[in-house]
């Protein structure tokens, strides 16, 4: 047969007349795009500033206090804890609530007074090495002007000429810069958020297209009942896919796994309901497969960009970063992050495990509520 | 509960409403329908038929009317109503991806039933569904979904069956066979209230009820619906006679003309000027003209004309 600009054009207005129709789905055509254009345009810093320190000043001295100074003044620093023991810094960097650990020894303006150079150690968490790096280079370069207005007198000369003193810079958990340490690990959680939520997704609203939803509300099942019912096998789909990318990890990328695997097991299940409740959510309220595909892709994309996963957190700026806090992906990718490199244990990862909790039990809560045990 | 004669009621609801946006669904509908009989559902498309069922078993809720259905409050107690009634739906609503088997036992697992195996097991074989027990749902002709259909709507022992069009496109051998197995359920006492579009169905119910615009119009006996019509039908039959149709229509006295087979039906309210406009026929070449009582078909569509 051949070709009929006619029938094509049939066809067109078909297809334009059926797309007019679903208004909901063409705004979140049009709209999705519009809010993630401005979301992750805002949101995203490849170059962090203000990344959170510990420091620990064990010098009562001027050049001490002019070096904190310098640092705190710095962009790249934010100076949120004075710790007092190399542990108490340990512990922060170990809950990722700081990038940084500033040690300054004592008698570091003494031995700058008497001609020594004393050492100034900074330690940083290195699992994401992206994070610190323009930071760690900043350091090194205030090092040589920190002191600058207070070398006068016999001290003048010190100020010209390699720096007063010299850092010595520690990468903890990842001493190596190693990229997939970090990467591979937030994979397990960037994956999972994807699957987890597509598997539930279209839980209800494939009923609800088939016409299989009418049958199920007229029989007496709950909707706590067909919830649960309907999550619990994706549930061992996802513990499949986990101990997939784990296998990978240590077989093939040689991640280390420092932490224990039961407490990775037990987080990770967590995290696998937490987002199979967000896309069982969804299918409570996507009218149609196509809307519950777009709601899918407008979870997913906050929870690789704003997670920590593909950008450093702590360089979002403070709205984007709530927003993170928000996300099931963003704690477990500090939580799997810390238990495979740091080792941590549960009471590291304690202040990322509650609030996965938490969502898990608010997204369920939700979703029974928005189950519509009627066709109204 | 119980009625004029003592009997005890299936269903039993009074002022049955329900509103889409502006639209006027079921308008003050009272059902009552006695425990162990079959009522037909009679009315055209978009009546609100499918709406009523629906608020019945809980699917809907009904914006206003009282009531009970099984002893329990309709409104309130839809969860335990939902355990005693078995519901068809008009459009195949079972898993077409899962063999006739599995629906059935995942229906019976829903209802709690023990041993789900051995009783779809029974249920197959009683249906003569063994045979196709591993076929997928979504594989079988229109009359074995409907046999399958009304085997899962059966398995928990439901007091009350509705069914909604079930023999929509089925073949007339499946639906005769489908309504042996109806009235073999009612004398074992289970209250039928099945809607359809087929006047021999209806005619097979104990009570019809017949709902036009969400109203409901005439309720009663086949007879008594025929009777409350107040209408006579002339029947003309011979040769041609289906041209004759254009002419009869609009004629004084005739309200509707309508073809039953290859013979006319011809209806009206006043008597006389129907036979007055029947007259020029009644003499003509090979056609005879003959009263007969009005069938269902012919109450019907005069309802819905007068509607209009």
């Amino acid at each position: 047969m051949n070709f009929s600009l006619r029938r094509a054009l049939a066809v067109l207005i078909k297809e334009f007349l059926q797309m007019r129709r679903d208004k909901i789905t063409l705004g979140m055509i049009i709209g999705v795009p519009l809010m993630q254009l401005f979301l992750f345009g805002f949101a995203i810093n490849l170059n962090p500033k203000d990344l959170p320190a510990a420091i620990s000043v064990d010098d009562p001295g001027i050049f001490a206090r002019s070096v904190v100074a310098a640092i705190d003044n710095s962009s790249y620093f934010q100076i949120v804890a004075h710790t007092h023991s190399p542990q108490e810094a340990r512990r922060l960097l170990a809950e990722g609530k700081v990038i940084f650990a500033i040690e300054i020894p004592a008698n570091f303006s003494r031995d700058i007074v008497r001609g020594a150079v004393p050492d100034l150690l900074i330690e940083s968490d290195a699992t994401d090495p992206a994070a610190g790096s323009y930071a760690m280079a900043a350091f090194r370069s205030l090092a040589a002007t920190a002191l600058r207005d207070d070398l006068v007198g016999p001290l003048a000369k010190r100020a010209q000429g390699a720096p007063p003193f010299n850092v010595v810079s520690h990468l903890l958990y990842n001493p190596e810069s190693i990229t997939q340490y970090n990467i591979v690990p937030g994979l397990l959680a960037v994956i999972l958020t994807m699957t987890m939520v597509l598997l539930t997704c279209l839980a209800l609203t494939r009923e609800r297209e088939r016409g299989t939803y009418e049958n199920l509300l007229a029989m007496p099942a709950t909707p706590l009942e067909i919830m649960i019912g309907k999550i619990a096998p994706n549930v061992v789909v996802g513990a499949i896919q986990s101990l997939i990318i784990l296998g990978m990890a240590r077989y093939v990328f040689a991640v280390p796994m420092i932490g224990s695997m039961t407490l990775l097991a037990g987080a990770l299940t967590v995290f696998i309901i937490a987002n199979l409740a967000v896309g069982y959510t969804f299918s409570t309220i996507a009218e149609n497969q196509l809307q519950a595909m777009q709601m899918t892709m407008f979870f997913l994309l906050p929870s690789i960009m704003l997670s920590g996963f593909a950008f450093p957190f702590m360089g979002m700026p403070v709205w984007a970063r709530w927003i993170g806090e928000v996300l099931p992906a963003t704690h477990f990718l500090r939580i799997v992050r810390g238990i495979m490199l740091k080792g941590n244990g549960t009471m590291e990862i304690w202040p990322d495990m509650w609030p996965l909790a938490l969502f898990t039990l608010l997204a369920g809560t939700l979703a029974l509520l928005r189950f519509r045990r009627t066709l109204d | 509960m119980s009625a004029e004669g003592g009997e005890t009621l299936a269903i039993d609801v009074k002022g049955l409403t329900k509103r889409f946006g502006s639209k006027l669904a079921v308008d003050h509908i009272d059902i009552a329908v006695p425990q162990g009989q079959v009522w037909g559902f009679l009315g055209p498309n978009g009546s609100g038929k499918t709406t009523t069922i629906r608020m019945l078993c809980g699917l809907l809720r009904a914006d206003e009317g009282t009531g009970t259905c099984l002893g329990l409050d309709f409104r309130t107690q839809s969860e335990a109503i939902k355990r005693q009634v078995g519901y068809m739906t008009q459009k195949f609503s079972f898993w077409e991806d899962m063999s006739i088997r599995e629906n059935l036992e995942f229906v019976a697992r829903v209802y709690g039933i023990d041993d789900p195996r051995e009783r779809v097991a029974r249920t197959l074989d009683q249906l003569g569904l063994t045979g196709r027990q591993r076929q997928l749902a979504g594989e079988l002709s229109r009359g074995w979904k409907q046999r399958m259909a009304l085997a899962a709507c059966m398995l928990h022992d439901p007091r009350l069956l509705l069914l909604d069009e079930p023999t929509a496109g089925v073949d007339p051998k499946a639906r005769r066979d489908f309504w042996e197995e109806i009235h073999a359920l009612s004398e074992r006492g289970l209250t039928v209230l099945v809607s359809t579009h087929y006047m021999d169905e209806a005619e097979r119910c104990d009570r019809i009820v017949y709902i036009l615009n969400g109203r409901l119009i005439v309720r009663g006996s086949v007879n008594d619906v025929v009777e409350k019509s107040g209408l006579h039908t002339f029947v003309l039959d011979g040769r041609d006679v289906r041209h004759l149709s254009r002419a009869l229509h609009g004629q004084p006295g005739v309200d509707y003309v309508g073809f039953f087979g290859a013979a006319l039906h011809v209806s009206g309210h006043d008597r006389d000027k129907l036979e007055a406009a029947l007259d020029p026929y009644r003499n003509r070449d090979g056609i005879t003209v003959a009263e007969t009582a009005p069938s269902l078909e012919d109450v019907f569509i005069d309802l819905e004309e007068a509607a209009r």
